[in-house]
């Protein structure tokens, strides 16, 4: 294809596969043919903020957790958060731990999903494997033990949410107030009997990742591996948390920026952009200022932030995790390391939230009128935090709602990230799938969850198309 | 006998429907060693192939990209599923229907916005009006009520289909289930 200088090129990736959602990906190419600029789109626009208006607010922890299929428990609990501050009550104490439990279940199932479902493909088969095999299944032929301990720990968060919740998608059991039904003695002891086997599990595939690390020496340094802020809640003693807390951001350093903000005034320090060329707004720390103010979310933010786990193979983990780098973490990478030792340490904190007596208690709902017309909640999601900021009339009716979603803090990291990997691996005059599946993997490293929308239209595989400078399509390739 | 082919397809919906297919657990092994996946989320396949011979359709129809794609599905599909109630009656993606989509995008994009307000319009694909359930849109061979169907009803409705028989839903799911 011959290159003149007065066009340029451009790469589309559509759709990224192995994801939680739809996303494409357009690389710009400069006149000699090297990436200059990259933008992950996202295609998803639903309406929420907009739909709830005028419904009653108890319908909103059912109703916004069809937000997302993944991670409807992290919805469901921010959103009754939210409701319970509307309410203006303080839940029981074994409603608050019920809550927790539920939480940990499915940050572990969401988790076992990314590594090993979606992610793990490209660490056994190999990045440039062959497309067609390179997915669980293909796993499932070459390492059939690290695909069924991957479909049996997401099951076991599945199964403990069905447990408490009688459902495992979807479950209506977290309520403005509390929850809906105590925990019954036998539900929690089979929970307890199969936490050894999880712990066992967890810990073989952590030690199994980290003797496999070395082999990706060229994607750490690539994928996403530049200094950013990082945000996420903390208990008051700085522990780590995903149920209730502070915010805390830190600096690329590991320096404490700001420590002890109060979610509810997100406000005040988070701003909501509009890119043009994507459905997601990005956010940005205010007192940076946009791009500076560019932080990540998740597992490797919540790793760089909290001071520990407060669990004791966790915390050993962690300790280990620091040894990468002295300053904060900083290769998106690593994600996947951090989002390994995040389950270990969520069997871990079951195991002590289930052993306290007061778990079977059967006082877990505070019932109320609504006392206060605006209402924040927050929790961190498995990819991050979660926020959603509602207001309503005397009656209850809905008004207005903002939620800020984990996958839109990381959006301005993402797309400086697949610019980053695509500078290094995208070659345009030699163009092999496995560059353009890198690019991906980075996307898939942030785990974000762009459920709920498609861009994919099945007439586009993977094309490079040669563009003249209005915009006309003069020469196009395309890859199936 | 060569094995079936089988494809996942999400549309406007909150991949709750796709993640009871993956609540099959040990049984996605057993699918696996009867039909091939040739396309889904879960896998790289880019383009919907040709000759598919069952497709699980996820979500509503909400934007051009929707509506070119069913279309793309329906023409290269044996047998099309609509799993999960926003596949088959539009169900929470519909509730945008009540308000013109330009007060839904101002909210998100004008109203809720600290920098450059403004819609997305650069590579991202027209959202339609209206949201509607696929059979407005295509016809459809198969219904499988729920928010999400359970996965035993997604691995009983499957089996029967790879089986060759038509499944029996009725007793098994419900709207809403
Ligand atoms: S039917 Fe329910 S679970 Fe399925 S996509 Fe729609 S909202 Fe999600």
């Amino acid at each position: 294809m011959p290159d003149e200088p007065t066009t340029r090129k451009t790469i589309l990736i559509d759709p990224v596969t192995r994801i939680e959602g739809h996303a494409k990906i357009t690389l710009h190419l400069d006149a000699h043919g090297r990436v200059a600029d990259a933008q992950l789109h996202v295609t998803q626009f639903r309406g929420f903020e907009k739909f709830c208006e005028g419904r009653p607010f108890t319908e909103m922890p059912s109703l916004m957790a069809r937000i997302c299929g993944i991670c409807p428990v992290s919805h469901l609990i921010a959103s009754a958060k939210a409701c319970d501050a509307l309410m203006a009550v303080r839940i029981p104490r074994a409603a608050e731990k019920l809550r927790r439990i539920f939480g940990l279940a499915q940050v572990l199932q969401s988790h076992a999903l990314s590594f090993f479902h979606l992610s793990s493909p490209d660490f056994i088969l190999g990045f440039d494997s062959d497309p067609a095999r390179r997915h669980i299944f293909g796993v499932a032929a070459e390492s059939p033990e690290i695909a069924r301990n991957g479909i049996r720990l997401r099951q076991f968060g599945q199964q403990i949410i069905e447990r408490l919740g009688g459902k495992r998608i979807h479950p209506a059991w977290v309520v403005p107030g509390g929850v809906s039904e105590p925990l019954s003695v036998a539900n929690r002891d089979a929970i307890l009997v199969a936490l050894p086997e999880m712990l066992t599990i967890a810990q073989l595939t952590l030690e199994w990742f980290k003797g496999v690390t070395e082999n990706f020496r060229e994607e750490i340094t690539s994928f996403g591996n530049f200094p950013t802020l990082f945000l996420g809640i903390v208990k008051d003693d700085g522990g780590l948390t995903f149920y209730d807390g502070k915010i805390r951001i830190v600096d690329a350093g590991g320096y404490v920026v700001a420590t002890g903000l109060d979610p509810a005034t997100y406000n005040d320090f988070l701003g909501e952009k509009v890119e043009p060329f994507t459905y997601l707004k990005s956010t940005y720390y205010k007192p940076k200022g946009y791009p500076e103010g560019i932080y990540r979310v998740g597992p490797l933010a919540r790793l760089n932030i909290a001071d520990r786990f407060g669990t004791r193979r966790a915390d050993q983990e962690m300790a280990e995790f620091h040894e990468i780098q002295r300053t904060a973490v900083l290769s998106s990478f690593h994600y996947h390391h951090a989002r390994l030792i995040e389950i270990l340490y969520c069997v871990e904190r079951m195991q002590q939230l289930l052993d306290d007596p007061e778990i079977l208690s059967k006082h877990v709902r505070a019932i109320a009128r609504p006392n206060s017309e605006e209402g924040v909640g927050v929790a961190e999601a498995p990819r991050g935090t979660l926020i959603h900021h509602y207001k309503i009339d005397d009656h209850g009716s809905m008004r207005w709602a903002n939620m800020i979603i984990a996958t839109g803090h990381n959006g301005l990291a993402m797309n400086r990230s697949i610019l980053q990997v695509a500078r290094h691996f995208v070659h345009a005059e030699r163009l092999e799938e496995g560059m353009l599946n890198r690019v991906e993997a980075v996307i898939r490293a942030y785990d974000p969850c762009l459920s709920c929308s498609t861009h994919a239209d099945g007439r586009l595989a993977l094309a490079i198309q040669l563009v003249a400078p209005d915009g006309a399509v003069i020469d196009e390739l395309r890859r199936k | 006998m060569s094995k079936l082919r089988l494809a996942t397809v999400w549309l406007d919906g909150c991949s709750g429907c796709h993640m009871s297919f993956l609540d099959l657990d040990e049984r996605l092994l057993a699918v696996a060693e009867k039909a091939d996946l040739v396309y889904s989320p879960l896998v790289d396949q880019k383009e919907f192939p040709a000759g598919v011979d069952i497709a699980l359709v996820e979500g509503a129809v909400s934007s051009e990209d929707d509506l070119h794609k069913i279309q793309v599905v329906r023409a290269r599909t044996r047998i099309l599923v609509s799993l999960g109630d926003c596949a088959v009656t539009a169900n929470v993606p519909s509730m945008r229907n009540k308000f013109p989509l330009q007060m839904s995008l101002d909210r998100a994009y004008k109203e809720n916005v600290t920098l450059d307000p403004g819609t997305p319009t650069q590579g991202v694909p027209a959202l339609l009006e209206k949201v509607r359930p696929i059979h407005e849109v295509v016809p459809v061979d198969v219904f499988i009520p729920g928010c999400p169907p359970s996965a035993d009803t997604i691995f009983y409705a499957v089996s029967e289909l790879l089986e060759g028989r038509s499944p029996d839903l009725s007793p098994r799911t419900r709207f809403g289930a």
